[in-house]
């Protein structure tokens, strides 16, 4: 039962982690793309989008040169803030952060978008500021989508596997998730742990899926302007 | 109410330019921006509740500067106390009816108005009769409460002058006469200066002592009292296609 329940509960403690880091971060650019006019934003989303394209294993490298000891940075955090990534969950929080950016900021750009800008007008001639505007006018017309990303975003940080590996490694009760468990239980002939693994990995995706779905739709009802 | 307006601004959208200078003095309660579209009526609007900042210029109302760039004085909307109606009246969607008319008043996050305020806004909604639909959402309303909802919303922080962007221009002949009406009785109820947009000769008639009249971001005449709009009595021809640009221009 615990080599069910260890890589379960550590899968949804980094992917709570990696999906609020991703939200915060995701709302805040796709509603500075959706607003901008700046002359190379189509770049900026571009960069924003590579996570999902780049394959995870090279994600992963990057990030190991990135924060590993052998870099400045790597070693700044480890010295001055005592922050270890390499082989830890907080590693394997924020590889799957990065993988799942990418769904939390699209989704939020184009929820964002289809928030009339003459509203946020109105807001500021009531008398709002700028975060005022956003917390109760944008955000609230647009959340649904927000929400969906943010949905997706959990499925996929969920699943993550190849960056993770790279970066927090494989052991068991510290950094072996759910995904990186199922590779190695049917690598060691272990079918009834795989499948195990597999039948809720996949319920808690189908699950989002549809909830992420149903979300979208009513919302797509409710941010039409008036 | 006595206004002076210096501003400039340029629009880009695309490789278009669109560019405003727009300059006027009045000392009226019913100051109307008249023109066709694209001459540059909203922007101007938008610069004066501070919505849009101007490239340069002066926005002097009541001996209070609004906006001076030679002495970088760019005073928030918020403290300009201008009531705003939008073209589309701009009412926010997931709001009640009630919820919208308390806007100016719930400007931190969630909390509770004050007594007065509360007052306030239940005399705006009986006043408007919106008490009815207090409840409703905008998508629930007809033409008509949508535009008063819309008046009562930029009314109860008790602004010092109301702008409206062509109010009555979405709506047909009945219900324009009679909302037109509605809006004359309220500024004179609310003893309150209003600044109109149209293209609406008729609106000029009813509603404006003084017309300022722009065509390409410029201002082409002022007239002062109830005389015949300076182009005509006719609505304009429909605009050259560079100022539908430049209009379209303005409003992304």
């Amino acid at each position: 039962m615990s080599s069910v329940l260890i890589p379960l509960l550590l899968t949804l403690k980094v992917a709570v982690c990696a999906t609020l880091i991703a939200g915060v971060l995701g709302i805040g650019a796709g509603y500075w793309l959706a607003r901008t006019r700046m002359p190379g934003r189509d770049t900026a989303d571009a960069l924003l989008i590579l996570p999902l394209v780049l394959p995870p294993t090279v994600l992963g490298y990057y990030l190991l040169v990135a924060f590993g000891r052998s870099s400045a940075f790597g070693a700044w955090l480890e010295g001055t803030l005592g922050i270890h990534l390499v082989f830890t969950w907080e590693g394997a929080a924020l590889a799957a952060a990065i993988v799942a950016f990418p769904l939390v900021f699209k989704a939020s750009r184009a929820a964002f978008e289809a928030v009339d800008p003459t509203l946020e007008q109105a807001g500021r001639s009531l008398g709002y500021n700028g975060w005022t505007v956003f917390s109760r006018v944008t955000l609230p017309l647009a959340w649904r989508g927000v929400i969906a990303g943010a949905m997706l975003a959990f499925a996929r940080a969920m699943g993550e596997f190849g960056a993770t590996l790279m970066v927090a490694g494989n052991i068991p009760g510290r950094t072996q998730t759910v995904s990186i468990a199922i590779y190695e239980a049917v690598n060691a002939g272990d079918d009834t742990l795989a499948g195990a693994l597999v039948v809720i990995v996949s319920l808690v995706c189908v699950s989002l899926l549809i909830a992420a779905n149903l979300f979208a739709r009513r919302g797509h009802m409710r941010i039409a302007p008036v | 109410m006595h206004i002076d307006v210096h501003i400039e601004k340029q629009v880009r959208a695309a490789r278009r330019r669109f560019d405003l200078s727009v300059q006027f003095s009045a000392d009226t309660t019913r100051l109307a921006l008249y023109g066709p579209s694209g001459a540059g009526k909203t922007l101007t609007l938008q610069m004066l509740a501070g919505l849009v900042r101007p490239a340069k210029g002066r926005i002097v109302v009541d001996g209070k500067t609004w906006f001076d760039s030679n002495r970088g004085i760019d005073v928030p909307p918020r403290d300009r106390r201008v009531g705003y109606v939008f073209q589309d009246y701009a009412l926010f969607p997931h709001w009640t009816v009630a919820q919208n008319v308390s806007g100016a008043f719930a400007r931190g996050w969630p909390r509770p108005l004050s007594a007065s305020q509360a007052r306030r806004v239940e005399r705006v909604l009986l006043s408007f009769d919106l008490s009815d639909i207090r409840d409703s959402y905008p998508s629930q309303l007809s033409g008509g409460q949508r535009q008063r909802t819309a008046v009562a919303r930029a009314l109860v922080g008790r602004p010092r002058v109301l702008l409206l962007d062509e109010p009555f221009a979405a709506l047909d002949g009945m219900l324009k006469n009679r909302l037109r009406a509605e809006l004359l009785a309220i500024q004179a109820h609310y003893e309150i200066p209003m600044i109109l947009i149209t293209h609406d000769p008729d609106d000029l008639a009813a509603c404006a002592d003084v017309v300022v009249s722009l065509d390409g971001g410029r201002v082409i005449d002022v007239a002062i009292g109830n005389r015949p709009a300076p182009q005509s009595s006719a609505p304009f021809a429909p605009p050259a296609a560079n100022s539908l640009v430049a209009h379209d221009a303005m409003q992304t």
